[in-house]
């Protein structure tokens, strides 16, 4: 796991529930080929109404329309991210966009477990809600070492949450990589 | 030490005396079930983590139930049914319910009961969120990701936190015009769609014991709403007889110690609940039915893992018998068992599926359907802005296709009762009670 990450800010509010984060129509894809993997990133957070999307303003799409990319890193997002449903298509979609950490002031259950399991990205929580306290475009950097976000434009630092049990499950790539290492493939 | 009926399912699984609230364990998997949406990226995680010629950790105790994208010409989604048919065939997986065969069933979390795959005290994995719906089985079931299932599939295990039990007391028995989507959307809009993140639900009380085990379902099958990890009811004669009636399988019941810590308990008096309505774009953005009289609407779907359940079929035509829709009115069956209920089942003499050809619903064929909106020509999908009310599970911008779309969700009974008379309305002007 690298030490930090820096980048482009998006903000989200609460409640981001996985048909706005992957459209169920885009459920076809299969994420375990890459060129398929690749398409669900330019699906990325497609469903978030407009007035939602990139606050404080809204109305920034994640993925630009004209290149189907993202210019994001780092999301900052309010409670209960990742609600609905297990679809792994979820943190997959946003990885492939380029998402690497996302900060939110709790998780949805199943969209924690799939994204420190399946290694896609860094679920950080953070002690107080951030999501009014920084804009949509900022420069970022995450600190995965003391636990914080920097954000570069405005010089101020935000405490997150460490990230405890799953920090060697991260730290070794994946559940399959950490299951390894602690030999439970092989009892 | 006294412990709740989840904790003890997951000692048991882990091979311990006893495990504490929070505490992480390694449990065995009695079922694990995937479908055509998750299955595909499933088997890909498994092939690339334990060899292309690996073999799955045991065939009997994997179940394949393919039901989301079905009557559909999207090619993409044939293919991925294509993907589970040459595992079932590599892997000789007997319990595969697949399209287009006399086996096909339909969604998966009705097929598991039907075909005996939910027993009291087991585990059960599925990679699909609404699999805490076999919690009214009395067993530990919840959704996973691709990841997980792929570990599951290789090593037969998997690692849990375990989580505290929130009980739900339901006092009396449930009115004739209440359902338990009432009761679960009523505490839904209690304690909002985080309420219960990380935790157990339990449902407990002679009201939950008066309902019959398809309604039991829709109380756990909901649960994920709130956030939670599983839902749960302990089994009593109904269940029992449920299930032996379907597997030779022996397992075993577990119920809360005496003593068993709880996070919290909420009671609620039945006769003092009324049909309810999630309104959008949340499941806990509660009011009652009577109160959004104004609310005109183009559109009722009757059908999911939730609402399109036998029970929740011969609730609504007792409201339709006899009187037309005034909006279009999609009737999708669960699984094709219920379908064929709608044929044998009677209303005052009138087959269900008459009852409803009559009122001039549509009815499709069993499948989740416009439930999670899915490819454009999906029978029932939201295009458009259109108001629909729904007896599904989720309304979150998108949920059932267009994100401009509005989805109130609410029983069978409201829903029938809201496409007579083309508005949201409380089916105590059908059923009688007190409004």
């Amino acid at each position: 796991m690298k030490k930090l990450v820096r980048g482009r800010i998006y903000v989200l509010g609460d409640d981001i529930d996985t048909d706005q984060i992957i459209p169920a129509q885009h459920l076809v894809l299969n994420p375990a080929i890459p060129e398929e993997k690749k398409k669900l990133g330019t699906f990325a957070l497609s469903s978030v109404p407009a007035e939602k999307a990139g606050l404080p303003r809204g109305h920034v799409p994640f993925i630009d329309p004209r290149t189907g990319s993202s210019i994001y890193s780092i999301i900052v997002a309010g409670k209960n991210f990742g609600c609905g449903s297990s679809r792994e298509h979820a943190p997959i979609a946003l990885a492939a966009a380029g998402i690497e950490v996302v900060v939110a002031d709790f998780y949805a259950r199943i969209f924690f477990r799939n994204s420190v399991n399946g290694g896609w990205l860094v679920p950080y929580e953070t002690p107080e809600p951030l999501v009014d306290r920084i804009e949509t475009g900022q420069e970022g950097e995450v600190d995965l070492h003391e636990n914080r976000l920097k954000i570069l434009t405005t010089g101020k630092f935000f405490a997150l949450r460490p990230l405890g049990d799953i920090l060697p499950i991260l730290e070794a790539g994946n559940v399959f990589a950490y299951a390894k290492r602690y030999a439970e493939l092989t009892k | 030490m006294a412990m709740t009926m989840t904790e003890k399912i997951l000692a048991r699984h882990a091979g311990k005396t006893d495990v504490s609230p929070g505490e992480n364990i390694w449990a065995n998997v009695d079922v694990l079930m995937t479908h055509d949406v998750c299955g595909p990226g499933t088997i890909g995680v498994f092939k690339e983590n334990f060899g292309s010629q690996a073999k799955v950790w045991d065939r009997n105790k994997v179940v394949v139930i393919p039901d989301h994208y079905i009557f559909t010409a999207d090619k993409m989604a044939h293919r991925n049914v294509d993907v589970l048919r040459e595992f079932v065939r590599e892997q000789d997986i007997p319990h595969f319910y697949d399209v287009g065969t006399d086996k096909y069933k339909g969604v998966c979390h009705i097929a598991l009961p039907e075909e005996g795959h939910t027993r009291p005290g087991e585990v059960l994995l599925g990679t699909d969120s609404h699999t805490c719906t076999a919690g009214a089985f009395g067993e530990f079931a919840t959704g996973i990701g691709n990841t997980d299932a792929g570990f599951v599939l290789g090593t037969g295990k998997l690692w849990f936190k375990v989580p505290e039990t929130m009980r739900f007391v339901f006092e009396g028995e449930v009115p004739p015009y209440l359902m338990a989507k009432d009761l679960i959307l009523r505490i839904i809009g209690d304690i909002g769609v985080d309420g219960a993140t990380y935790r157990a639900m339990e449902f407990a009380g002679d009201g939950v014991y008066s309902l019959g085990i398809e309604e039991r379902m829709t109380l756990c099958n909901m649960v994920i709403e709130a956030g939670g990890k599983n839902g749960v009811i302990a089994p009593d004669q109904i269940t029992l007889e449920y299930v032996k009636k379907r597997t030779m399988i022996p397992f075993e019941v577990l119920k809360n110690d005496p003593g068993a810590r709880f996070h919290s308990t909420r009671t609620y008096r039945c006769f003092e609940l009324e049909p309810g309505v999630a309104r959008p774009h949340s499941p806990d953005n509660y009011a009652p039915a009577r109160e959004l009289g104004e609310v005109m609407l183009d559109r009722a779907y009757i059908g999911s893992c939730t609402g399109g359940k036998t029970t929740d079929f011969k609730a609504a035509a007792r409201v339709l018998n006899g009187n037309k829709v005034k909006v279009d009115t999609f009737i999708v069956p669960a699984t094709t068992q219920v379908a064929a209920s709608l044929k044998t089942e009677t209303l005052e003499g009138k087959a269900l599926e008459a009852i409803f050809q009559e009122s001039g619903c549509h009815v499709g064929p069993p499948s989740c359907a416009a439930c999670l909106g899915g490819p454009a020509d999906t029978l029932g999908r939201l295009n458009k802005s259109e108001v629909c009310i729904s007896t599904t599970n989720r309304n979150f911008p998108g949920r059932m296709g267009s994100k401009t779309a509005q989805v109130y969700l609410a029983s069978p009974y409201t829903v029938a009762a809201s496409a007579l008379r083309g508005r949201i309305t409380d089916p105590r002007e059908f059923l009688g009670g007190r409004a």
